[in-house]
C-alpha cells in the first residue's frame, strides 16, 4: 500500500453525525419529554405538601410507581425511586449489608459488574464484609453452579448483573435466582442495560432486588429505581424527611419519574419490534466489520447478548485513537482501553473474559438504539476499515499479517 | 488554544496527518520504548549524516507508534523538532518543547511526551553503541532509567501473565 493513499485521510465533505453509544446514555424520546413537561411547569409541586400542588405531584408519583411495578410483575410499594442506577446499586449492596450484618457478612458478585457494584463491594470489604467475586467464562457468562457453590450460611446478598454494559452478554439470572431462592440468599440484579429492552419478571426470575435507570431507555437522566421485594431487609443510605417509605429521603424528582414511567409505556408497545430491528442492524454491522477488517474480533456471547451492543477488538492498535478518529468522522463510540480511562487501566470486563491487556486496549464498543438507521451502519462500514488501516500502518505491531 | 474534544487542534492535526511515520531501512539507531501492556509503544528510527560543517546531524527520522492520540501526536511532533538537528542539539532536547509545540496536553497524557523524548534518547544511545563510541553521561543516565522502568513493567507484566494463565486454565 502506498503511503500517499492512506495519509492525509480524505474526510467526507458532508459531516454526518452517527450516535452509536446508546449503552452510555440515550436521548430522551420526544413522547417522554411531552409527558414530563406539565410537571416541570404548572404541576411543579412537592409530593410532601398537603396542598393541591403537592397532591397533584403525589398522584403522578404513585401512578408512575404503579406503571413501573406492573412492568416487572412487582407491587407498587416494592418500588423505591432513586436518582440513578449507581445510587440504586449502592443502596442494594450497602443497604442490604448493613441491615443484615447480624445475620452474616458475605456478599457474592461477579467479576464483570459495573464499577458502582465493584467499588461498593470494595468499600464494604473495608468495613469488614467478605466479598466473593465469581469468575466468568470467555463470553462473560457466570456459571450458576459457581453461585451455588459460593453461597454460605453467612451469605447476605448475591448480586449478578442482568446484562453486561460493555459486551452485552446476558447472564442466566433466572437460574441464579432459583438457586438463591433455594439457598435462602437474597438476589439482586443490576438491570440498567436490560430494562425496557428484554422482558423482566421479578417473580419468574426470583429477583429480590433490581436496579434500573431511566436514561438508558430514552428517559431523562436523574431517575432510577430499586425494586425491593417485600420482606427483604434493607437500611437507607439517605436519611431525612422519610420519603419512599423511609428508604430514600430526598425531594421527589417528579418530572423525571413521570418520564421514566412513560418510557415503559412505549417499551411495552415497541420492545418486540425494536429488538428485532436492532438485531438485524447489529448483525449487519458485525458481519460487515468482521468481513472487511482482518484481525478484528467480536467480544461477548455470540447469541446470549443484548440486541444493541457490539464489542470488538482490533489487533495492533489502540482504542482511544479509534474513538477519537471516529469522532472526527462524526461517529460516537467508546472503548475499554486504558488510555481512555482516568485510572490508565484497561477494562476489568475485557480482562475478566480473558483478553490480554493489549487486546483490551484495542477494543471498540458500538451500541445501537432507537434512532439508529441502516444508513448509519452503512456509513460505519464505509469509514471504519479506513480508520483501522490508518492506525495500523503507523503501528509497530502488525500481528494481523500472520 | 482551541480544542477538539480532549485535545488541542494541533494535537488533532498531528494525529490526523502524522509526519515522518513508518520505518527506516537499515537505520543508524533505533529507540524502542513503552510497553504494549500499558498501552503505548513508540519505535523511533534515525539515520545520521553530516552537515556542511561536518557535524553529525539527524538526517532522517521516522516513527512507528501503537497508542492513544497523544502518543501518536507526540511521536509525530518530535520527528519534526529533531529532523536536521545536530546530535548535540538533539541531546539537549527538552521534552517541554513537545508539549509547547502541541499547545498543551491533558495532564494525564504528559507521560506520552516523556515517552517520545525517551525514544529519541534511546535511538541516539543505540547509534553511539553501534559505533562503539563513548556515550555521553546524560544518555547513559537516561538509558539506565528507561531500562529500570522497563524491568518494573516486565515484573508487572509477569503478574499479568500469571493472571492470564490462571484464567486460561480455568
Amino acid at each position: 500500500m502506498k503511503k500517499k493513499k492512506i495519509y492525509p485521510p480524505k474526510f467526507p465533505k458532508k459531516f454526518r453525525r452517527v450516535y452509536l453509544d446508546y449503552a452510555a446514555t440515550t436521548p430522551t424520546d420526544p413522547r417522554v419529554l411531552k409527558a414530563m413537561e406539565p410537571y416541570l411547569k404548572e404541576k411543579f409541586g412537592n409530593t410532601m405538601s398537603l396542598h393541591s400542588f403537592g397532591q397533584e405531584a403525589k398522584e403522578a408519583l404513585e401512578e408512575s410507581r404503579e406503571k413501573i411495578a406492573n412492568f416487572i410483575g412487582a407491587k407498587p410499594n416494592e418500588i423505591i425511586f432513586t436518582s440513578s442506577a449507581t445510587e440504586s446499586n449502592n443502596l442494594a449492596l450497602k443497604g442490604t449489608a448493613f441491615a443484615n450484618k447480624e445475620k452474616g457478612n458475605h456478599i457474592i458478585i461477579s467479576s464483570i459488574e459495573h464499577p458502582c457494584i465493584m467499588e461498593s463491594a470494595k468499600w464494604l470489604e473495608s468495613q469488614g464484609f467478605k466479598v466473593t467475586r465469581l469468575e466468568v467464562d470467555k463470553y462473560g457468562l457466570v456459571n450458576p453452579e459457581d453461585v451455588k457453590k459460593a453461597i454460605k450460611k453467612e451469605t447476605i446478598l448475591v448480586s449478578i448483573m442482568h446484562a453486561n454494559n460493555e459486551i452485552g452478554t446476558i447472564e442466566p439470572i433466572e437460574k441464579i435466582g432459583r438457586i438463591c431462592k433455594e439457598k435462602g440468599a437474597p438476589f439482586h440484579t443490576d438491570a440498567a442495560q436490560t430494562f425496557g429492552k428484554i422482558p423482566i419478571n421479578v417473580n419468574k426470575m426470583n429477583i429480590d432486588l433490581l436496579t434500573a435507570s431511566s436514561h438508558k431507555m430514552y428517559g431523562p437522566k436523574g431517575a432510577g429505581i430499586l425494586y425491593v421485594r417485600k420482606g427483604t431487609r434493607i437500611t437507607p443510605l439517605l436519611h431525612g424527611g422519610g420519603h419512599e417509605s423511609g428508604l430514600r429521603s430526598s425531594t421527589i424528582n417528579v418530572p423525571a419519574i413521570v418520564g421514566f414511567a412513560k418510557t415503559l409505556e412505549i417499551a411495552k408497545r415497541e420492545m418486540k419490534r425494536e429488538k428485532a430491528r436492532l438485531e438485524r442492524l447489529r448483525t449487519k454491522l458485525e458481519k460487515g466489520i468482521l468481513e472487511k477488517i482482518k484481525g478484528s474480533n467480536l467480544n461477548g456471547h455470540p447469541k446470549k447478548r443484548l440486541p444493541n451492543i457490539s464489542n470488538f477488538w482490533f489487533e495492533g492498535i489502540e482504542g482511544e485513537s479509534i474513538v477519537v478518529e471516529l469522532d472526527l468522522l462524526g461517529i460516537c463510540a467508546s472503548t475499554g482501553s486504558a488510555c481512555s480511562s482516568e485510572k490508565l487501566e484497561p477494562s476489568h470486563v475485557l480482562l475478566a473474559i480473558g483478553l490480554k491487556p493489549w487486546q483490551a486496549h484495542g477494543s471498540l464498543r458500538l451500541s445501537l438504539g432507537r434512532w439508529t438507521k441502516e444508513k448509519d451502519i452503512d456509513y460505519v462500514l464505509k469509514v471504519l476499515p479506513e480508520v483501522i488501516q490508518r492506525l495500523r500502518v503507523i503501528s509497530p505491531f502488525k500481528p494481523w499479517k500472520k | 488554544m482551541e480544542k477538539v474534544g480532549l485535545y488541542t487542534k494541533k494535537v488533532i492535526g498531528h494525529f490526523k496527518n502524522p509526519h515522518n511515520w513508518g520505518k527506516i531501512k537499515n537505520p543508524d539507531g533505533i529507540g524502542k520504548v513503552g510497553n504494549i501492556v500499558c498501552g503505548d509503544v513508540m519505535w523511533l528510527y534515525i539515520k545520521v549524516g553530516k552537515d556542511k560543517q561536518k557535524r553529525e546531524i539527524i538526517k532522517d527520522v521516522k516513527f512507528e507508534t501503537f497508542g492513544c492520540v497523544a502518543a501518536i501526536a507526540t511521536s509525530s511532533v518530535i520527528t519534526d523538532l529533531v529532523k536536521g538537528k545536530t546530535l548535540e542539539e538533539a541531546l539537549d532536547f527538552d521534552r517541554k518543547e513537545i508539549v509547547n509545540e502541541l499547545g498543551g496536553l491533558p495532564p494525564i497524557k504528559i507521560h506520552c511526551s516523556v515517552l517520545a523524548a525517551d525514544a529519541l534518547y534511546e535511538a541516539i544511545y543505540n547509534y553511539f553503541k553501534k559505533k562503539k563510541r563513548e556515550i555521553p553521561e546524560k544518555l547513559i543516565k537516561a538509558h539506565q532509567r528507561i531500562e529500570k522502568d522497563k524491568k518494573e513493567i516486565e515484573k508487572r507484566y509477569k503478574e499479568w501473565i500469571k493472571i492470564e494463565e490462571k484464567m486460561r486454565n480455568r
